[in-house]
This record gives C-alpha cells, sequence and structure tokens, in this order.
C-alpha cells in the first residue's frame, strides 16, 4: 500500500472506531459533539460535564431568567441531531494525563481518549473574601442554578442590590432589577460601565443610560466589606470611599475564570488567559509546538487572529462557542490539506435598559473610535473603532441592521474612519480617542522557566512566581 | 420544545413578536427576548415564527426534543 493510501485508511478507520471525548457539555461541547457525527464519525462518543444538566444555553439567564419570565430550568438547547454520546454529567474532569491519553474525573475514574476536546469553558469569579463570599444574599452568575437563586430573591422584593462591577453582566442585572422596580446600586471600579469591552466614550453613554433608569451609579470605587447580621444574612457594603450602601441582595459581576486547573501538569499551553491553540484549534502544548490528539474549543480557546495582527485573542462569545466547536470538530477527523481555519469575526450582543447593544469586531484592539451614524443623544447609532488607519470594530446601540455594514468593512481590512454608509450621519463625525484602560497583568500566574541543556532535553516547565 | 435564536443575527424585525408573542417579546426597539423552552402547544406559532424571520436568526430543535426529553 503507497503512504498516501495508508493515511488514508488511517483516517477512516479512526472515523469509524476511534475514541473521542469532549469534556465541557455546555454550548461548544454539545456542537461539537453535533458537528463529529454530522462529519460521519462513528466511534465512540465521550461528553463529560461538572454541571449534572444536559447542555443549555446560558444568555438569557442574567435576563429573561432573572426577571423571572423565564424558568431557569427552561433553557436547555436545541438539539440538531443525535449524537449517540456516552454522557457523563455532573462529574468533574480532575486531570489529563497525556502519556496515557486518559482523562482523570472526580469519582477516581479514567476514560481513555485517542482524540480529545477540551470546551471546560469559564466560571465566575468569586467575591475575593470567601467569609463575605458565603453571606446569604451574596451571589454570582454563571450557571442555571446560579440564575434560580438570584431570580428567587429578587422576587422577595430586597430593599437595595448591589452590583459590584459594571461590565455586561453586572449592567444587565442592574437593567433586570430597575425592570423590576428595584432600587439597586453599581460599583464600579473603573470611570464607566462596559469600559473594558467598548471604551470610555461608549462607556460614558452607558453610563447616563443607567442613570437615566434610576441606577445609583458609582464609578471609580471599589467595595472594600461585605457586612452581615447576626444571622449571616448580608446587610451593608463598605466602599473604598469609606461610604457605606445598605443592601440585602448582592451580585458580584467581577469577571470570569477560565476553567484550566485541571490541566496542571499536562504539559499543555494553559493559563490565566486560557489554552492556547492554532486557528484549527489544535492545542499548543507547554512548548509552544501544536499537539495532534488535544483540541480546544469555545471560551477556554485562545488562538491567533489573522485580522489581529495574528495576536492570541480568548473570544467569550456565543457564536465563537458554536463555530470554534465546529471547526475544532471537523479538524477532528480529517488531515491536512483538508483543515479548515476557525476565522470568526467575533461579535455580541447585550439587551440591556430597553437598548440592544451589539458589536463585532475586537473593540479594544482599537484606540479611536468615531461616531458614524444616527443620534447618541436618542442611544440609536453606530460607531466605528480603528486602529492606525484601519476599521477593526463597530458598536452600535439600537442599530444593529448596520453591523454587516462593518463587519464587511472589518473583514476587508477597510480604513478608519470608515467610507459613510451614505444614511442617517451624524452632525459630528472626528474620530476621537476610545479611552480604553490600559490591560490590567495577572497577578497569579507562573513564570515559564526553560530546563536541560541538550537541544533534546530542551523544554519549558511553569514555576509558581517566586516572593 | 426547544428553541434559540442567533442574537447575532437578529436584527429586530421583530416578526416573530407578531407570530408568536406569547414566547418572543421585544424590551424597547430592538433588543429581543424569548423564552427558549416553550410549551408544546406553541409549536405552531414558533415554527411560523421561525419560518418568517427575514434573517432566519431562530433554531428549532431538530430532534423535537426525543434525544433530550431524558436526561442523556
Amino acid at each position: 500500500m503507497t503512504l498516501p493510501a495508508t493515511v488514508a485508511e488511517l483516517v477512516r478507520e479512526f472515523r469509524a472506531s476511534g475514541r473521542i471525548v469532549i469534556v465541557g457539555a455546555s454550548l461548544a461541547g454539545l456542537r461539537a459533539a453535533e458537528a463529529l457525527r454530522e462529519a460521519g464519525f462513528t466511534g465512540s462518543l465521550t461528553v463529560i460535564g461538572d454541571e449534572p444538566y444536559e447542555p443549555y444555553d446560558r444568555p438569557p439567564l442574567s435576563k429573561q431568567v432573572l426577571k423571572g419570565w423565564v424558568a431557569a430550568d427552561h433553557t436547555k438547547l436545541p438539539r440538531m441531531r443525535e449524537v449517540d454520546a456516552e454522557w457523563r454529567l455532573g462529574v468533574a474532569a480532575t486531570g489529563l494525563d497525556r502519556a496515557a491519553k486518559q482523562v482523570c474525573l472526580a469519582d477516581g475514574e479514567r476514560v481513555p481518549y485517542d482524540r480529545l476536546l477540551i470546551a471546560t469553558g469559564t466560571r465566575a469569579r468569586q467575591w475575593p473574601n470567601a467569609a463575605e463570599a458565603a453571606l446569604h444574599g451574596v451571589h454570582t452568575i454563571r450557571s442555571r442554578e446560579d440564575a434560580a437563586a438570584l431570580q428567587k430573591e429578587l422576587a422577595a422584593s430586597p430593599s437595595r442590590v448591589l452590583v459590584i462591577g459594571a461590565g455586561f453582566i453586572g449592567s444587565e442585572v442592574a437593567s433586570v432589577c430597575r425592570e423590576l422596580g428595584l432600587p439597586v446600586t453599581v460599583v464600579e471600579r473603573g470611570a464607566a460601565p462596559l469600559v473594558g469591552a467598548l471604551g470610555g466614550v461608549i462607556g460614558e453613554i452607558a453610563a447616563q443610560l443607567q442613570r437615566d433608569h434610576g441606577v445609583d451609579l458609582r464609578c471609580g470605587l471599589g467595595v472594600s466589606s461585605l457586612e452581615g447580621d447576626s444571622g449571616g444574612h448580608v446587610r451593608q457594603a463598605r466602599l473604598s470611599d469609606g461610604s457605606t450602601v445598605d443592601a440585602d441582595v448582592v451580585v458580584a459581576s467581577l469577571g470570569s475564570i477560565r476553567n484550566v486547573e485541571w490541566l496542571e501538569g499536562s504539559g499543555l499551553a494553559s493559563g490565566f488567559w486560557g489554552l492556547g491553540c492554532d486557528a484549527g484549534g489544535r492545542a499548543f502544548d507547554i512548548n509552544g509546538v501544536v499537539t495532534d490528539s488535544v483540541y480546544v474549543a469555545g471560551d477556554v480557546a485562545r488562538a491567533p487572529h489573522v485580522l489581529y495582527e495574528y495576536q492570541f485573542l480568548a473570544m467569550e462569545h456565543w457564536d465563537n462557542a458554536v463555530l470554534g466547536a465546529e471547526v475544532a470538530a471537523h479538524n477532528m477527523v480529517n488531515l491536512e490539506p483538508r483543515y479548515r481555519p476557525h476565522l470568526l469575526l467575533p461579535g455580541f450582543w447585550s439587551g440591556q435598559f430597553g437598548v440592544n447593544i451589539k458589536s463585532v469586531g475586537v473593540p479594544p484592539f482599537g484606540d479611536e473610535i468615531v461616531f458614524t451614524q444616527g443620534s447618541v443623544a436618542e442611544r440609536r447609532f453606530a460607531a466605528a473603532y480603528g486602529r492606525r488607519g484601519r476599521i477593526v470594530a463597530a458598536v452600535a446601540f439600537d442599530h444593529g441592521k448596520w453591523l454587516e455594514y462593518y463587519g464587511q468593512l472589518i473583514e476587508r481590512s477597510g480604513p478608519f474612519p470608515p467610507p459613510p454608509p451614505g444614511w442617517d450621519q451624524p452632525s459630528d463625525s472626528k474620530p476621537m480617542p476610545a479611552e480604553f484602560p490600559a490591560r490590567g497583568a495577572p497577578g497569579a500566574a507562573p513564570d515559564v522557566v526553560l530546563t536541560g541543556h541538550d537541544p533534546s532535553e530542551r523544554t519549558a516547565e511553569f514555576r509558581p512566581r517566586r516572593r | 420544545m426547544r428553541i434559540v435564536v442567533d442574537l447575532n443575527r437578529c436584527q429586530g424585525y421583530g416578526q416573530c413578536v407578531y407570530l408568536a408573542h406569547e414566547v418572543f417579546r421585544l424590551s424597547g426597539q430592538e433588543a429581543l427576548t424569548y423564552e427558549p423552552n416553550p410549551d408544546e402547544e406553541q409549536r405552531l406559532h414558533v415554527e411560523r415564527a421561525a419560518a418568517a424571520c427575514p434573517v432566519q436568526a431562530i433554531v428549532l430543535d431538530r430532534l423535537d426534543g426525543t434525544e433530550g426529553s431524558t436526561t442523556p
């Protein structure tokens, strides 16, 4: 048999009777499982998830579920096809043994694989003081249980809700509180809401939007401590300026943490920013060498992006989970030259205070912004972000129909400021600084060190940072 | 039944709200919210809404919950 014929036979055999394990049973894990079957994989498929539920959609949790309209267990994801998988739900993966090609589970079992897809996503960052975080009334929101618990407390008419952190989730929670008629205070360390994602110019508009809807918004402040009553229920927060806020529900929306701890010691390039992979979803090992049998998709993946100077981007967006999973699945059962790249133009949405905020591209990649359509005063507008004379992103407030126009410009590396779309132009369309805060550095990231002298022994390893 | 709306794709035309108002709602001019697991009796309305969506953003369960109806 010729070499190409042998390779083709190997691929056929793997598709027919290989073993694929997917760790992560949420949006990316489910869509990958479906895509594998769609691609003709008939071998054994195991999906491992730490939550005891079948895959469900998370975006509704901070919106219609919190509001009490939709039950927390009513966001189960539609199925695109049968996946005929063994579902190991309610048991977390705790380790990865790449030499033995096994995933270690919390119940002690080891699940062997030929190819592995890592889609473990992120979790909510908890309030850092564990004793305060344990007070009744202190919440984070990521899972359906989180949403159910918070919804129940919001429905009980608390005297005031305190939201710590005005990113998208925090802002959506504040919006729901106002829709429910609840007094709400939002404390944000940055200069305005949404500044990390959209910059200070848009943040200022979001701040006004919140205040117009009755949110007690306090920016440039942190929460120093939470205090509870004798029954262990949170009652008050002390802010960094010494003032206090009385609240009996506190929502800590402090961003997310990537679920990579279980990969410690596996020799993969995982860390604070996620698990590095190529644009085809193949994970990098700790040395920066691409692996053949480990793939990654969804929130936990970070890959070089062609449109953004090949920088490694982690895109915690819904469409990234769906499309990244499909690409990784395709590549898991194919060989070069059939590999497909994941070349997503990222996009996201957020409904808050009756406004639909949508974005395409990567706004923080830009340093300038220009309003291109509509009216800021009416909160119905589109704006483009630029960097070095080219458009890299766009944002729309109730102007979603126009994002496709900007998306096409971004994909073609169009100029910034972009050519006017010829409709609905604002009177003032001069570019200005977009005012993104400096990107913070992770505090607890380990050092990466090189060991070994002989070229064949050279390897990288993670070492805890020395004090 | 189960649905999901690709809200990146959705442009707030509101046809679904008109055709299945118990399942889809607009919050303000453009922000769509919906019941992802509506009662089976809504099926006809939801299918009409999905068919009428100008950007085809409404994704319906192709298994009708047969596999997912029991815990996988």
